[in-house]
């Protein structure tokens, strides 16, 4: 427990800490009236209201439009389904500079939309709801998905035996199943629809503003820091209200559910009903997650002379004519790799150790640590980024330059998904296994090796694969303290859109396609080495 | 899912799982810490670190160069937009994270210099930089570097299909001919947004800006966040655009954003697809400074040599598509060829901005956005 408590604390707690008391204090004074100050303020408190109502709205239609997904995910059986639930995840992970892209092809001028029916929802809230359930479809058909697949049929089937109507058999014995599961979800896609940045930047237009991007407008454009503190204890307090309900929701779920094989349950549709419940689902899955992740391939394709590979060809020189790179954008894709695998490494190793230690200690305390370790996911990385930069400055923690802080910022972000994989799987090890192999005279390595590894292997590869599937696709954080000599995929993108010329446009389409199959096939390894006892994500 | 168990020995399994996978990380940190920053610290005086902005750009030969000259190896960290930038080396002011800082320009330039980021150093050559640039010259704290228009760009093809002469001025775009067609960047969010608005303020006066603004709005100026999203998403002239289907054939980026148009198409066309309103430019100028507590402080006035010579001012233009300040520096055929000549741009004065800038701000977006 120890090492996971100091690295949240000196890479999180501190610098957080650190940038928040710089805007509350004045003249070593806390101004804990600023608080108030700011609250009252008119513009203050219509970003609170949108930034609220906006998520409810988008929570609301995310499980709307998500849970006959999956319901189809969790109990049909039909072909191209692990790649499909693969490339329903790539959104999550994708950065939102490359994601607004995309989606403006759907909703916005001459897009799907406009073309069939006449409807534009460039700049409306409209295109932010819509895109927020791009964003966060998957993480209600993991959810909830994963665990409809282990619910044994068979007790509702037993309850219609006893005389139940269909839906009252569903209401009564899988709906109380469900619930905390639905419930953890919501609370996950509420959060992250509750910070929401880019998304919001770029598809809402100057007239719409999150909590998030006030903060962001605050700290980085006007060094308003005593407002930015303000809000981000505002943040603070909201992500920790939903955390402690999500935790508190996880923690129902965990008991007493009688789970079977995901493969048992799953079976072909039939009858006319269930055929139209799939192809509506898949239909859905089409227009609103393939549909703008085919946008940005065919214009990564789209060439003056017709389609071709030239921007990819493109990305393997160091450009011609000057050089927005002093190495050649292809080289992005490796230095994300390594970014990634060195965060991924930190993750695992904090992530495992945390969950490990949340495995074996119970009460209240423990509890509030679980929270805390969830809180890098509701924090915003310009917070964060500053923090660094005015604590890490002293030997021998003087960070700031040095490439390390790329891959920590990225661990950060990664650790909670990593806790929340292993947590189930390490509950669930029986320990008289373990008992047995040193009563037969194992040494406790080999009686890990031969009893723990294997049962937790999986999981460890799962939760590798999302913090590394995570790090890929880390803006905020990254674009700070990317080295120009070494930029990572989505700081090139962003570099690439940041200028004029077709050039520079499409090579920026290309390496948003090469991120993307990037993170599809690491989901798709994690779609064939799941493990049974499916995580919360 | 089953009971929950309590083992003794779980912590063994996760500390046995980090060591598994800090061998990894042993493996993929040897092929990242070829560019780590410790062995470069204690080499400290042969290595200058210039902090920058993500647009700063210089060619591999122009540093190469100054390392010939002066034995110095310039290190660059960027970081985000000019202003996320700057704001950062505020925070670490007394204790900066490099040398020298490049990238503060007029509309920022009085924060900066408001808060003591920066040494006084008259850099060499400093005499043939052009007067006009230099907003510090009684104390020398920053050096000018470069200037570049923000100025309306129009697509070429748009208006000679519609047989419309393009707007050259701020009043054209308020004329019915040109209405629905502009798109502009929020000013509260992006430097090309805020020198547009500061523009019209520096045409109109501080009182006739708003009127100007509510006429531009009833002419159907379009307001998005950022210039990526005007010039990619909305503007028809641009590449993005045209995939785009966008159909605002008049957007505010900068003067030479046509010559980038042709820099970057293939093949290259003989004539750019934009044209630039010059009537409409705002000038920004760009700044560099010694900041205050720098470890190497010989290697930054080195450094700060360079940047206004005429090696580094030559190459400048290409990589970062601005105009050099010293006297004599050729502009490449690119730019006088494709480029627009802006005779005479607005501009506000620094301290003028920085103490009303807030308040324009806020005004044009009660009157434009909401």
């Amino acid at each position: 427990m120890a090492l996971p408590v100091a690295f949240f604390a000196l890479f999180f707690a501190y610098p957080v800490t650190a940038i928040v008391g710089r805007g509350l204090k004045a003249d070593g004074v806390w101004q804990f009236g600023r608080i108030g100050e700011v609250l009252t303020r008119p513009d203050i408190r219509d970003v609170l209201w949108f930034t609220t109502w906006q998520a409810l709205a988008s929570t609301a239609l995310t499980l709307l439009i998500a849970l006959p997904g999956a319901y189809v995910f969790a109990r049909f059986d039909f072909p191209g389904k692990q790649l499909l639930r693969a490339v329903v995840t790539v959104p999550f992970v994708l950065p939102t500079v490359v994601v607004g892209t995309a989606f403006l092809a759907l909703v916005g001028r001459g897009g799907f939309m406009d073309e069939l029916w006449g409807v534009r929802l460039d700049t409306t809230v409209w295109a932010i709801l819509l895109a927020h359930v791009f964003f966060n479809y998957a993480v209600v058909v993991r959810t909830v998905g994963g665990l409809w697949s282990q619910l044994d049929p068979r007790q509702e089937e037993a309850a219609r035996v006893l005389g139940a109507g269909r839906f009252a058999a569903w209401r009564r014995v899988t709906l109380p199943a469900l619930a905390p599961a639905v419930a953890a979800a919501a609370l996950m896609v509420f959060l992250f629809t509750f910070t929401s940045f880019g998304v919001v930047q770029i598809l809402g237009g100057p007239g719409y503003a999150t909590l998030e991007v006030e903060i962001y407008r605050q700290t980085a454009q006007l060094l308003a820091l005593p407002t930015a503190a303000v809000l981000t204890l505002v943040q603070f307090a909201a992500v920790g209200a939903i955390l402690a309900v999500h935790a508190w929701t996880v923690r129902r779920r965990e008991t007493a559910l009688k789970l079977v094989d995901p493969a048992q349950t799953a079976r072909r549709p039939r009858g006319a009903a269930q055929w139209a419940l799939l192809c509506g689902v898949l239909l859905s899955v089409l227009v609103l997650i393939l549909l703008p992740l085919g946008v940005l391939v065919e214009r990564s394709l789209a060439t003056p002379g017709g389609h071709g590979l030239d921007y990819y060809r493109a990305l393997g020189s160091v450009d011609a004519g000057g050089g927005t790179f002093l190495v050649a954008p292809l080289e992005a894709v490796w230095n994300s790799i390594q970014y990634a695998l060195v965060a991924t490494a930190i993750a695992l190793v904090v992530g495992g150790l945390a969950a490990a230690a949340l495995t074996r200690r119970t009460g209240r305390l423990v509890r509030g640590f679980d929270a805390l370790l969830m809180l890098p996911l509701g924090v915003s990385a310009v917070t964060v980024g500053f923090g660094f930069l005015i604590t890490l400055d002293k030997p021998p923690l003087d960070l700031r330059t040095s490439w390390i802080l790329v891959p920590l910022a990225q661990a950060l972000v990664g650790v909670p998904f990593v806790v929340r994989t292993m947590l189930p799987v390490l509950r669930a090890v029986d320990g008289r296994l373990r008992e047995a192999a040193a009563v037969l005279g194992a040494s406790p390595l080999r009686a890990w090796r031969e009893v723990d590894l294997p049962l937790v292997r999986r999981a460890l590869l799962v939760a590798a694969g999302f913090a590394f599937a995570v790090s890929l696709g880390e803006f905020g954080a990254t674009v700070f303290i990317a080295r120009p000599d070494r930029p990572t995929l989505p700081v090139a993108v962003a570099r690439l859109l940041g200028r004029a010329g077709e050039l520079n446009y499409g090579q920026a389409m290309a390496l948003s396609t090469l991120l993307m199959v990037v993170c599809a096939v690491s989901l798709l390894l994690l779609e064939r080495i799941r493990t049974d006892r499916s995580g919360e994500f | 899912m089953s009971t929950t168990r309590r083992t003794k020995q779980l912590a063994a399994t996760a500390v046995a799982a980090a060591l598994g996978v800090t061998a990894l990380a042993g493996c993929g940190s040897s092929d990242t810490s070829d560019s780590g920053s410790g062995s470069e610290k204690s080499s400290g005086s042969k290595t200058v670190t210039l902090v920058s902005h993500d647009s700063f750009n210089a060619s591999k030969d122009v540093l190469k160069e100054f390392t010939e000259q002066t034995g110095y190896t310039v290190k660059v960290l960027k970081s985000g937009d000019a202003g996320v930038a700057l704001n950062q080396e505020i925070l670490t002011k007394g204790s900066p994270r490099g040398d020298v800082f490049f990238g503060v320009d007029n509309t920022l330039l009085s924060r900066a210099l408001g808060s003591g980021l920066f040494t006084p150093y008259a850099a060499k050559g400093i005499d043939q930089v052009a007067s006009d640039t230099q907003l510090d010259a009684a104390e020398h704290r920053v050096t000018p570097i470069d200037t570049g228009d923000i100025c309306v760009n129009y697509d070429k093809k748009y208006f000679a299909d519609k047989k419309l002469a393009p707007p050259q001025s701020f009043e054209d775009l308020t004329k019915p001919a040109y209405k629905n067609l502009l798109v502009t960047e929020n000013a509260q969010t992006s430097s090309p947004g805020l020198g547009f608005l500061l523009g019209t303020v520096a045409t109109y006066g501080e009182k006739g800006y708003q009127d100007y603004w509510k006429k531009l709005k009833s002419n159907g100026v379009k307001v998005v966040d950022g210039w990526e999203q005007a010039y990619n998403e909305e503007f028809s002239g641009s590449a993005g655009g045209k995939k785009a289907k966008a159909d605002r054939p008049l957007v505010v980026s900068y003067a030479s954003s046509p010559p980038v148009e042709v820099l970057y198409a293939k093949p290259q066309p003989t004539a750019a697809p934009t044209g630039v309103a010059t009537g409409t430019c705002f000038r920004q100028i760009e700044f560099a400074g010694l900041l205050s507590g720098a470890k190497n402080e010989a290697g930054g006035k080195a450094l700060l040599d360079f940047l206004i010579s005429k090696r580094f001012q030559e190459d400048m233009p290409l990589n970062m598509f601005v105009n050099p300040v010293t006297k004599g520096a050729k502009l490449p055929e690119l730019f006088t060829k494709f480029g627009a000549t802006v005779d005479r741009p607005t501009t506000v004065a620094p301290d003028k901005i920085s103490k009303n800038r807030e308040q324009w701000v806020q005004s044009w977006s009660s009157l434009v956005v909401k």
